[in-house]
This record gives C-alpha cells, sequence and structure tokens, in this order.
C-alpha cells in the first residue's frame, strides 16, 4: 500500500481551495478545506498554495548515454522534478543518437530506475541525425517507451524530401515530427541572431529567415501529406505569423517556445559572455513580444525548456568556441510566471494548460496533463506563487551551471511534485526515490 | 581615459587627440641618438598573439621596448578545436607571471573583452585586433597619419571625409575606424558591394554608396581594405576580376580624387585586386608611413595606459 | 594650480594673491634677477659655446628671455630649446599618466656645447635629475649647469644651481608659486599655504 498525502488548502488552477487526497497513484477526493478525512495520511498544509496538473516538457537533453559530464538521466530527472515536471521527452541527440529501439528502451529504463519523472526518449528522424536516411521509426514506436515523437534536434530536417516521407510515414502510429528549423547553407558558423547588433559586436550572425523558410516549407508539406508536424524552439515574429496563417488554415501544427526565448534578447550577447550563445539564438524585442503574445493566444501551444546542460569547458571560452545551450529545466516555471503570469498575459489555467495539457496532448501521454479530478492519475505539481527566489548557479541539481538566470530574483516556488501520488520533491528539495515497476 | 583599450569607442573625443599628440611627441625618439626612453622600466608588456601577424606584433614590441618595457612574445594556437586550454588557462598562466598590460590578438570577436572582464587577470588589455569585431590601435595610426597630412599634426579630424572601401562584413579596421573617425570629427563613407555590407549598417555612423566612382571626388582619404579570395568561396562577390573592376582602385580611379587626398590601406596588401601597384607605390600612397606611425601611436596607447598609476583622468590638467 | 590674476598689473599688483599666499619677488624683482643672470652666464661661460634648454613647462619662457637678455650683451643669437622631462621622472608610478609637452633642441644640437639648464624652482632635486637623464639621451654636451629664478632648498639628491636669481628659506608646508606673464600674465612669485594643499611633499608636480 503507497502513503496517502492530503494536501490541505490547495488551489487548483488558482481556483477556490480544496483538500485533495491522493492515493494508489490517483486522487482519491477533492473535499471542502478541512473535510478531508486524514487517518494513515500524512497531511500537507498547503494553503494558498496552487496545484496543476505535473508539468510535461516536451524538450529536454538528458546526455547520457555519451556525454555523462554534461548530464545523466538521473540528475536531469532529479532537475526536472525541482522544476515540478513528472514528464519529460529526452531528444535523441545521444552518443549514441537514439535513433533504434535499444537505444531508446536503455533511456527508458534509465528513468525508470531513477524514479523522479516520466522519461519518454524521443527517436531520431534520420540514422545518425545526418540527415540523409531514416532511422527505424515504426521499430521505435512499437518499443517499450512507445516512441511518438520523433527530431533530430541539433540539426535541422533540411532535405525536403526526407520531412516529407517522415511526415507521411508516422501517420502510421500518430507520431509526430518535432524540426528543429534551422536552414543549414545560411547559418554556416552562425554565431547569434543576425541583426545591427551582430554588424557590431563582430559575431556571425544567424538571419530569422533561415527559421522562417523551413517552417513554412514544412506546413505546406505537412498539409500535402495530412501529417502531424512540430515546431520546435519557436523563436521569431515571423515563425509566429506563419504558424498563425498555418493553423487558421486547418493544418495539424503545434509549436513550443522555451523560457529563455520569452525572457532574453540578443541584447545579452553584447557582454560576449557564452551563457547567453544557444540555438536558435536570442532575438530581438519584436521577436519576444510575438513569441509571448503567441503563447499567450494560443498561436503556441506549449512552453519546452530545450534544457541544454554543458560542462564549464565547453562555456568558460571565447564565444566562438562555447557550445550552444542554456539548462533550464529548474528555472522555466519561474521564468514563465515572470514573463506571462505576473504581466498579466496568462492565468493559472494557461499555465496549466501550456505547461502540462497541450504538451501532453502533443507527446500521446496517457497519465499527464490530466484534469485535476478524482480517479485521475496523480502527477501534480504544488506552487509557491508568492515566494521569490535568487537563482544560484552553484546549487543546481543539474550536473551542469550554464544558466542565464544566474543570480537574478525570480518569483514562485515549487513546493512539492508528485508522480503518481508519490512525491518526488516535498518543501522544495528532492525526496530520494525508489525505482517503480510497471 | 579607461583602464583598457578594447574597442575605439572606449576613446573620448579629448582621450583620442590626447594619444594623437602624445604619439607626435614620441615619433620625435626615432630621430635621437638614444632611440629609447625608461618610462616603462620594469613593466612586463605580453604579446599574446592566438593568430599571426608579424607586422602588428613587432610593432608593439618595437613600441614597448622603446619605452625600456620587457617584452614577451606568447604565440599560442587556440581554436575551436582545442576548446577549454585556450585563452583562459594561457591568462592564468600570464597572471602567475606578472604581466602589467596583455596585448591580446585573438580570432574570436570579444576576446580582449571577455579576457579584461573575465577576472581571470589584473593586467591591462589592449586589443590588437578580434576577429571581426575591433583593431583600435589601427584605427589611431591611421588617425595619426591622417592628421599630419591634412591637419599639420595638431588637433581632430574635424570636416574630413575619408572613404573605407572593401569588405567592410569582415572588417574589424572598418569598424574601428568608423567609431574614431565620428569621435573625431571626420565623416566616414562605406563602399562596398551589398554581400559585403552588415545587415542594419544603415544604424552606423557612416554614410554607404555601392559606387566607387561617384564617391572619390568629394573625399580627403581613400582607405582600401584586404578582399580574401575566400569571400569569393562563400559567393560574396563572383569573381576577383569582377571585384577589380568595380571596387579597385586603380590608376584611373585614383585620377579622380582631389588633388591632397591620401591613399591608405591597413596591409597587408593584395596588389592588384583591391589596389594596383602603381597607385600603391604612387606619391598619394602613405601606407609605408602608416607603418611607422604605428609604433609611435602604439608607444602612445603603452604610456598612458601604463606609465602612470592609472590612465589620465582627464585631459584638460597639463604637466 | 592657482588662480590666473588679472592681466595688465604691473609691479604684481594686479594679482589676487590669496589670503594665505604674499608676493616675495614682484615683476620688477624677476626681470632684475633674470638680467643679473644673464650677465652672470657670460662671465661665467666666456667663450663657450652656449645653449640655453628650459625645462617644461615654466622653465621654457624663462629660459626664452634668457637667451633675449644674453644675446643682447653677447651681440649673437644664442640658441634656445625645450626639454620636458616627464618620461624620466622617478614618480612616474605614483601618479596618473600626464600629456606630454614637447620637446625641442636647440639650434645647432648640443653635443659639446655648454647647456644650461633653466627652472623656475629648484626644490629637491628630482626634476633636475630627470632633466640631465633626458639630455643626455639628445647628445653628448661638453658641460652642463642649472639657472633657476628661485631655490627653495630642501634638497634629497646633491644637487645645486649655477645661477639663482632668489634663495628663499622654506618649510616643507609652504608652497612657492611662480607666474610667469607667458602663461599666467604676469611675473611674480608667491609663497604660503595654498587652501587644500597637502603639505610635507616635495612632488614637484604641484611646483611646476
Amino acid at each position: 500500500m503507497s502513503q496517502t498525502y492530503v494536501l490541505r488548502g490547495v488551489r487548483p488552477l488558482g481556483g477556490e481551495p480544496v483538500d485533495l487526497t491522493m492515493a494508489d497513484g490517483v486522487v482519491r477526493a477533492i473535499d471542502a478545506v478541512g473535510a478531508a478525512l486524514t487517518d494513515d495520511s500524512v497531511v500537507l498544509d498547503y494553503t494558498d498554495f496552487i496545484v496543476l496538473p505535473g508539468l510535461v516538457d516536451l524538450h529536454t537533453h538528458l546526455r547520457e548515454p555519451g556525454h555523462e559530464e554534461a548530464e545523466t538521466v538521473r540528475t536531469g530527472s532529479q532537475a526536472a522534478a525541482l522544476g515540478g515536471f513528472t514528464a519529460v521527452h529526452a531528444m535523441a541527440n545521444t552518443e549514441p543518437v537514439a535513433d533504434t529501439a535499444g537505444v531508446v528502451e536503455q533511456v527508458w529504463r534509465l528513468g525508470r530506475e531513477a524514479g523522479y519523472v516520466d522519461v519518454i526518449p524521443v527517436g531520431a528522424v534520420t540514422i545518425g541525425l545526418k540527415g540523409e536516411r531514416l532511422a527505424e521509426l515504426g521499430a521505435m514506436a512499437d518499443s517499450a517507451p512507445r516512441v511518438r515523437v520523433f527530431s533530430d534536434d541539433g540539426k535541422c530536417v533540411h532535405d525536403a524530401l526526407l520531412m516529407r516521407r517522415a511526415l507521411e510515414y508516422v501517420k502510421a502510429f500518430d507520431g509526430v515530427i518535432s524540426q528543429h528549423a534551422q536552414e543549414p547553407r545560411l547559418t554556416e558558423d552562425a554565431q547569434m541572431n543576425e541583426s545591427e547588433l551582430s554588424g557590431v559586436l563582430g559575431l556571425k550572425g544567424w538571419p530569422a529567415a533561415a527559421e522562417e523558410s523551413i517552417v513554412a516549407r514544412d506546413v505546406l508539406l505537412a498539409d500535402h501529406v495530412g501529417g502531424r508536424v512540430h515546431i520546435a524552439h519557436v523563436s521569431t515574429a515571423g515563425t509566429v505569423d506563419i504558424v498563425r496563417w498555418a493553423k487558421a488554415r486547418g493544418i495539424d501544427v503545434t509549436a513550443e517556445v522555451t523560457p529563455h526565448h520569452l525572457a532574453l534578447t540578443e541584447a545579452e550577447a553584447a557582454t560576449y559572455n557564452p551563457v547567453f550563445k544557444v540555438n536558435p539564438p536570442l532575438r530581438g524585442e519584436a521577436d519576444r513580444a510575438a513569441v509571448r503574445a503567441a503563447l499567450a493566444d494560443g498561436t503556441i501551444d506549449a512552453v519546452a525548456t530545450d534544457h541544454a546542460p554543458h560542462p564549464s569547458e565547453a562555456k568558460d571560452v571565447e564565444w566562438q568556441a562555447a557550445a550552444f545551450g542554456m539548462t533550464g529545466l529548474e528555472t522555466a516555471l519561474s521564468v514563465v510566471v515572470d514573463t506571462m503570469v505576473n504581466q498579466g498575459r496568462l492565468d493559472w489555467p494557461g499555465v496549466a494548460e501550456r505547461m502540462s495539457i497541450a504538451p501532453a496532448r502533443i507527446g500521446r501521454l496517457a497519465d499527464h496533463g490530466r484534469p485535476i479530478a478524482v480517479g485521475e492519475p496523480a502527477n501534480l505539481v504544488v506552487i509557491d506563487p508568492k515566494a521569490t527566489r535568487i537563482v544560484h548557479a552553484q546549487s543546481s541539481a543539474s550536473r551542469s551551471r550554464n544558466t542565464p538566470f544566474a543570480d537574478r530574483e525570480l518569483p514562485a516556488r515549487v513546493v512539492a511534485t508528485f508522480l503518481r501520488g508519490r512525491p518526488t520533491v516535498l518543501d522544495g528539495a528532492l525526496v530520494s526515490a525508489t525505482g517503480v515497476d510497471a | 581615459m579607461k583602464r583598457h583599450l578594447i574597442s575605439a569607442a572606449d576613446l573620448t573625443h579629448d582621450d583620442a587627440v590626447l594619444v594623437l599628440d602624445t604619439a607626435v611627441q614620441l615619433a620625435a625618439i626615432a630621430d635621437r641618438p638614444v632611440k629609447k626612453l625608461p618610462t616603462l622600466r620594469g613593466r612586463t608588456v605580453v604579446n599574446l598573439f592566438f593568430e599571426d601577424s608579424t607586422r602588428t606584433r613587432i610593432s608593439f614590441e618595437a613600441a614597448a621596448k622603446r619605452l625600456s618595457a620587457d617584452v614577451i612574445n606568447f604565440a599560442a594556437k587556440g581554436s575551436s578545436v582545442s576548446k577549454g586550454e585556450s585563452l583562459k588557462d594561457t591568462a592564468l598562466t600570464l597572471e602567475a607571471m606578472g604581466a602589467d598590460a596583455v596585448v591580446l590578438r585573438h580570432g574570436a570577436s570579444g576576446a580582449p573583452y571577455q579576457l579584461a572582464n573575465s577576472g581571470w587577470i589584473s593586467s591591462v588589455v589592449i586589443n590588437a585586433g578580434d576577429g571581426t569585431h575591433e583593431h583600435p590601435t589601427q584605427a589611431l595610426l591611421d588617425a595619426l597619419t591622417m592628421r599630419r597630412h591634412l591637419k599639420d599634426d595638431v588637433g581632430d579630424l574635424a570636416g574630413l571625409r575619408v572613404a573605407i572601401v572593401g569588405d567592410v562584413l569582415h572588417s574589424r579596421v572598418a569598424r574601428s575606424n568608423v567609431l574614431l573617425l565620428n569621435t573625431l570629427g571626420a565623416t566616414p563613407i562605406l563602399v562596398a558591394p551589398p554581400t559585403l555590407l552588415p545587415v542594419g549598417v544603415e544604424t552606423w555612423a557612416a554614410q554607404t554608396s555601392y559606387d566607387l566612382d561617384a564617391v572619390l571626388p568629394s573625399v580627403d582619404v581613400v582607405m582600401m581594405l584586404r578582399v580574401q579570395s575566400e569571400r569569393m568561396n562563400a559567393a560574396f562577390f563572383p569573381s576577383q576580376a569582377e571585384y577589380s573592376r568595380r571596387y579597385g582602385l586603380d590608376a584611373r580611379r585614383a585620377d579622380l580624387l582631389p588633388e591632397h587626398a591620401i591613399v591608405m590601406h591597413p596591409g597587408p596588401m593584395n596588389r592588384g585586386v583591391e589596389i594596383s601597384a602603381d597607385v600603391a607605390d604612387s606619391r598619394r600612397s602613405v601606407i609605408v608611413e602608416q607603418v611607422a606611425n604605428g609604433v609611435a601611436a602604439r608607444m602612445a596607447v603603452l604610456y598612458l595606459l601604463l606609465g602612470g598609476s592609472e590612465p589620465p583622468a582627464s585631459t584638460e590638467e597639463s604637466a | 594650480m592657482s588662480e590666473r590674476p588679472e592681466s595688465g598689473g604691473s609691479a604684481g599688483e594686479g594679482v589676487a594673491a590669496t589670503d594665505e599666499m604674499r608676493v616675495v619677488m614682484t615683476s620688477d624683482d624677476v626681470r632684475r634677477a633674470l638680467s643679473r643672470i644673464a650677465h652672470e652666464i657670460d662671465e661665467r661661460t666666456k667663450g663657450a659655446d652656449v645653449a640655453l634648454v628650459g625645462i617644461a613647462s615654466r622653465g621654457v619662457p624663462l629660459a626664452r628671455r634668457l637667451a633675449e637678455r644674453l644675446g643682447d650683451i653677447q651681440g649673437r643669437e644664442v640658441p634656445v630649446g625645450e626639454l620636458d622631462i616627464t618620461l624620466h621622472r622617478d614618480d612616474l608610478r605614483l601618479k596618473p599618466a600626464r600629456p606630454l609637452l614637447p620637446t625641442r633642441v636647440p639650434a645647432g644640437g648640443i653635443d659639446g656645447a655648454t647647456v644650461v639648464l633653466v627652472d623656475d624652482v629648484l626644490f629637491s632635486g628630482r626634476t633636475v635629475r630627470a632633466a640631465l637623464d633626458a639630455l643626455s639621451e639628445l647628445g653628448r654636451p661638453r658641460a652642463v649647469q642649472l639657472a633657476v629664478l628661485v631655490d627653495r632648498g630642501h634638497r634629497e639628491l646633491p644637487i645645486r644651481a649655477d645661477y639663482v636669481g632668489k634663495n628663499l628659506p622654506t618649510s616643507l608646508r609652504e608652497t612657492v608659486r611662480v607666474h610667469v606673464q607667458e602663461a599666467d600674465g604676469a611675473d611674480a612669485v608667491y609663497l604660503g599655504h595654498e587652501p587644500g594643499a597637502a603639505p610635507i611633499t616635495t612632488d614637484e608636480s604641484s611646483q611646476s
């Protein structure tokens, strides 16, 4: 028998306070505050705290196998749980690449052994991410983790014919291709957004058109073959316009945006500090405003962290030599509260939709992003909306320290995370977990 | 004056004029029997060059030695392949050796800025060229040259029109010159094919033109930038021949210049590509003199940044 | 620096001395002193190839005037030069870097000549030491002599002046200020306490 928990005074989706009881992996009861039965239960006083369905990340890099110096499935899962996540999609650009059933099953198993979040491996679209031949997408779909999201992220599926075939092929198992939109010929050795600033700083530019031209092509291909396309890390106003146009025509396109693109602009690059070097790059003010508005109105369906840990020797160097990427699992929710909720652009139900319900739907996850109701799986996150904290890079659970928010004050704090009714985080700290068997 | 010289924008108008005036005084040493001053005795200047550049390195070395500083030349190989062992580790080694100033030439834009602000070293940092970003001492020696020929070695460059011709997109010399020329009251005019002008150049404090013939009759200085053949491979222009035809400075174009105008080039030159041999060797050309002025300008920078306990606070006080 | 006096005053009267500074040489005193020094130079360097070199900044106008006076006496053009000693100072590292003033070698050079260095105030002697170093880089004089308008004592090096306009015993707490017509509008020498001046330093940067 598992431990029963009562969350007292908690506010589902920011609504009226209730007592929420979890037992045997599901929500057993929702009662008026003070009315819950509490024998043999642990009662947690969560007065004024918000409870949301556990967050779901469509885009994370856990680096294992192959780059464990940056992160492992275990440390990444811990970071995710602390960030309020109950499920993360682990991108395929590991070493070896996750382009076979064998590798995806390995990643899935490591996630279950760690036991902090459900780790759902993403399958590569092409063998070795080389962009030449399709990987065995069907085998990965049939494997234990039942892969549904496929991506060459890190690289773009730039060959138009291969992208078309991939979109068509995955229809057989309701799969989706998550495209990292970056025309390689326009962005060779690119370092930051191409703009006035890149001209002044002497850094090679990454033009917005290199993202937008691929997005435009891919929504048209998805339309033509009746497939499902997902646009990873939307970064430009032009991409937003294209996605909006495509949705208006009924094309099955979804899109995600990262917390750092909601919060930051290319102005950060002026310090030449490589913690701000990321792919796609931080863009201009107009782009940031456009993605915020798009997340608010639903043109962008989800927030996805693109958590990209790197060891210090890959970032403590001159800009051109530095790796691309920022960590994000532990700060994502706070950044969304800071840029969207506290600015009045999104309410708590909106946060639930963008950070849990929609990503779960896109990833076809049955147990996550569910309504908070009796009988539903108890994958929940409890949040203190009024707390603030200063981000300390050195004390992150991730193995890596490359957060762009170091020393900044951010609002909201994850108080507790529950994975099928079992706490992975309590009072903001990890609860050591034992592995769970199916 | 700022502690480091990373960008030409670090110099105010008065700072820049002070550097030029100091350079004029220091240049006179070349005519003395003893070509040395004791000013920087006991100071150590490290030339930290990650890019090969014999010309600039020798210029800084001569400048430091004429002021009696100890010079250490460090030719480092740093590339994105050997990441982690290049800039930071080298800097920590230099700090342990007690360098007073580090003259840094690096292929990565922003490297001197990072070095100065990283906390790895406590020395003064002088940018000797970083990637495609800036080359402030080049702009200073260019200004010194222009002032000598067009302003009698006095004051600033107010009213001068200076054409900068060529691969502006990849040129740190162009960026530093645009900044410094504006600071000194001159007007830069950038001339290049559209592919070699950066996005956003219309926000720069410079005029731009695609037509060299139209610009030449109205300028006091024409500065030719080196064009690299790799640019042709990346489709910036179709062929060297077409580039030369449209943007090369040959004798016909030199005749379009006003009588008093001078021809400059930061070097090394591609004779026959951006500049013809006869123009490079003509009486208008001050290219060789630029090299000598480089030593004087660098002596002035070393003296002003290192000679006292700190750089001059205000350029109004005089001895 | 002390305030600029209103021009047009002779005999130092139009000068705005502060409460703490008093005049110890009027413009007439200065004129007479320079005249006397010129004669002394003429006597002691009879027959020699004399060149005057003023130590920047206030030594320069004084050197020019002496050269003119001496020229009148000897009936010839006496070569005059300027020497900026900033780069030879021994206290460079203690202060921010200073702008340089011109150095001009007297016509005909200084090799084999008798060079008379000219300065306004002789104090610790460090300026003169720096000037000797600087001079040695311009050439090799046969002999070097020193002429100063005021000797205020407190030598820190074994240096003495050959020609002195006025011997002025002072305490280290006092300040000596020399004004010359070319730079300040009128000639005068002041002694006293400058408001806000730090005492007990022989740092001559505050003197010249």
